[in-house]
């Protein structure tokens, strides 16, 4: 193993936690901003131009918080949480490709960590890692909010993980790989969003869930729970679990981006490899918008509804999907597949909607 | 191999940043601990009993559910990816496989383990 290579994982190593360093701090002031445009308001506004230094602002200050640890929680678990809440969402990054080899200095490089063949296994482990930092967390700080809380988004994640891993299955079909670099280059011709619509639409509600974005942010309902599995956190632990949380985000939204909206490519991205980042920059931004706005739009939902949603119409909807996929690539009709879901969505529409209407009459 | 490796740089720089991280919050931040500061915090009320009280048997229910299925979810991925070579024998048989854990998905469905009340 020649020393040369080690240097180049070791610079991409850093450069992919700058990314999602920064992006967390800028996804953070996009999320204040945008907000606040939607609800007529201004934003952060003072520090720096536009308000652009306000992460800073708020990184400097949360340094020089106290940090307190209630004295009967389990110190070691408490201080462990925050730590093993953050690692899955910045080792997530590596398998992501921003784009296929491209030349720097003379020396070929390419735009991606780790190509694993088991690409998407590993997103599916990685992924469910985070869940024990969560319910670590709120079990360790010894308070009945941060233990219910806790408690309610692992159920939630892990509801929401079975109809997740359906649709990295119909992924898998279409592409006939796990790599997510085979995955992305089996999307050159047309992406997979417009063969499955409904399989993005899937995977993109249950990426919501995994995130505890709104609406699913039950964790966070501070009208019933303060703050959920982090109540008791402060200082830097608790910038801990917030860096998570929007880190995940972008990760979260590479993902559907890769999955889905044929990750790096665009027109162009064949001669000029060094585009591949931007497109897939480009996308990860447009998802990070729209599941801001969506905050900006949908009240939380019940948790007993949450989790029917979960198992009673997204899990069995999955793995329709899963069939009709299967059923379109041995028939070699994809026109079929996208009909076909298509109506397998609206069915899963109509009854959703005829349960609700059901129950609010009968109350 | 090497991509692993790749990993593995990528995960000790993360739990280096980590621990960096929750070590400023250590080094810069005041410590004035008082016997109130680090009560259990609950909206200002004094804490009534323990904090991690038993809890609710639904949400093991759901961890119990969550793993049957999602070994289910294990064995669609190495089907999904040779499902080309399979062909219709792997569609028949993957079917085959599914009815089966259908009757306990709606099994458990009509005896309320699904039901959150």
């Amino acid at each position: 193993m020649e020393a040369a290579l080690i240097w180049e994982w070791v610079i991409k190593s850093l450069i992919l936690i700058f990314i999602v360093l920064t992006g967390f701090a800028y996804t953070t002031y996009l999320e204040r901003k945008e907000l606040a445009r939607m609800q007529v308001r201004i934003g952060p506004n003072r520090a720096g131009p536009w308000g652009l230094l306000q992460p800073v602002a708020d990184g400097i200050k949360l340094i020089f918080k106290e940090e307190l640890t209630p004295a009967e929680a389990d110190r070691t678990l408490f201080f462990l949480a925050p730590i093993i809440t953050v690692i899955p969402a910045l080792v997530l990054m590596a398998v992501i490709p921003w784009g296929d080899t491209a030349t720097l200095g003379g020396r070929e490089v390419t735009l991606y960590l780790a190509d694993l063949n088991v690409g998407i296994l590993y997103l599916a482990a990685i992924s469910s890692i985070a869940v024990y930092g969560i319910v670590l967390a709120g079990w360790s700080s010894n308070n009945k909010y941060a233990t219910l809380g806790g408690l309610r988004s692992s159920a939630q994640m892990i509801s929401y993980e079975l109809a997740m891993g359906l649709s990295f299955v119909v992924v898998i079909l279409l592409a006939d790989s796990m790599s997510l670099l085979e995955i992305v280059k089996a999307q050159a011709g047309l992406w997979f969003v417009f063969i499955q619509p409904v399989g993005a639409l899937v995977l993109f509600i249950t990426l919501l869930a995994e995130v505890n974005r709104a609406p699913f942010d039950m964790p966070e309902a501070e009208q019933e729970l303060v703050a959920g599995y982090h109540t008791e956190y402060s200082g830097m632990k608790f910038a801990l679990f917030f860096m998570a949380e929007y880190g995940k985000m972008i990760v979260v939204s590479a993902i559907l981006a890769t999955l889905f909206f044929g990750g790096y490519l665009g027109p162009g991205v064949d001669r000029l490899p060094w585009l591949g980042p931007l497109y897939l920059g480009l996308k990860i931004f447009v998802a990070l918008f729209v599941m801001i706005w969506i905050r900006a739009t949908f009240p939380r939902i019940r948790y007993d509804r949450l989790m029917a949603f979960g198992w009673k119409v997204l899990l069995p909807l999955a793995l329709a999907l899963v069939f009709i996929t299967a059923l379109g690539i041995m028939l070699e009709q994809m026109w079929l597949v996208t009909v076909l879901s298509l109506i397998a969505g609206a069915v899963a529409a109509l009854m959703v909607n005829r349960a609700l209407r059901r129950k609010e009459y009968a109350r | 191999m090497l991509e692993y490796i790749a990993i593995a740089v990528l995960f000790l720089i993360a739990v280096v940043l980590a621990a960096l991280i929750v070590f400023l919050g250590e080094i810069f931040g005041p410590r004035h601990s008082t016997p109130r500061k680090a009560m259990p915090y609950e909206s200002g009320m004094r804490p009534v009993g323990e904090g991690r009280r038993r809890m609710p048997v639904r949400f093991y229910l759901i961890a119990v559910l969550f793993i049957l299925f999602d070994i289910e979810v294990i064995f669609f991925l190495p089907w999904a990816v040779t499902f080309r070579k399979l062909g219709l024998f792997g569609l028949v048989e993957m079917f085959i496989f599914i009815l089966i854990l259908l009757v306990g998905y709606v099994y458990a469905w009509k005896k309320g383990a699904l039901e959150w009340e």
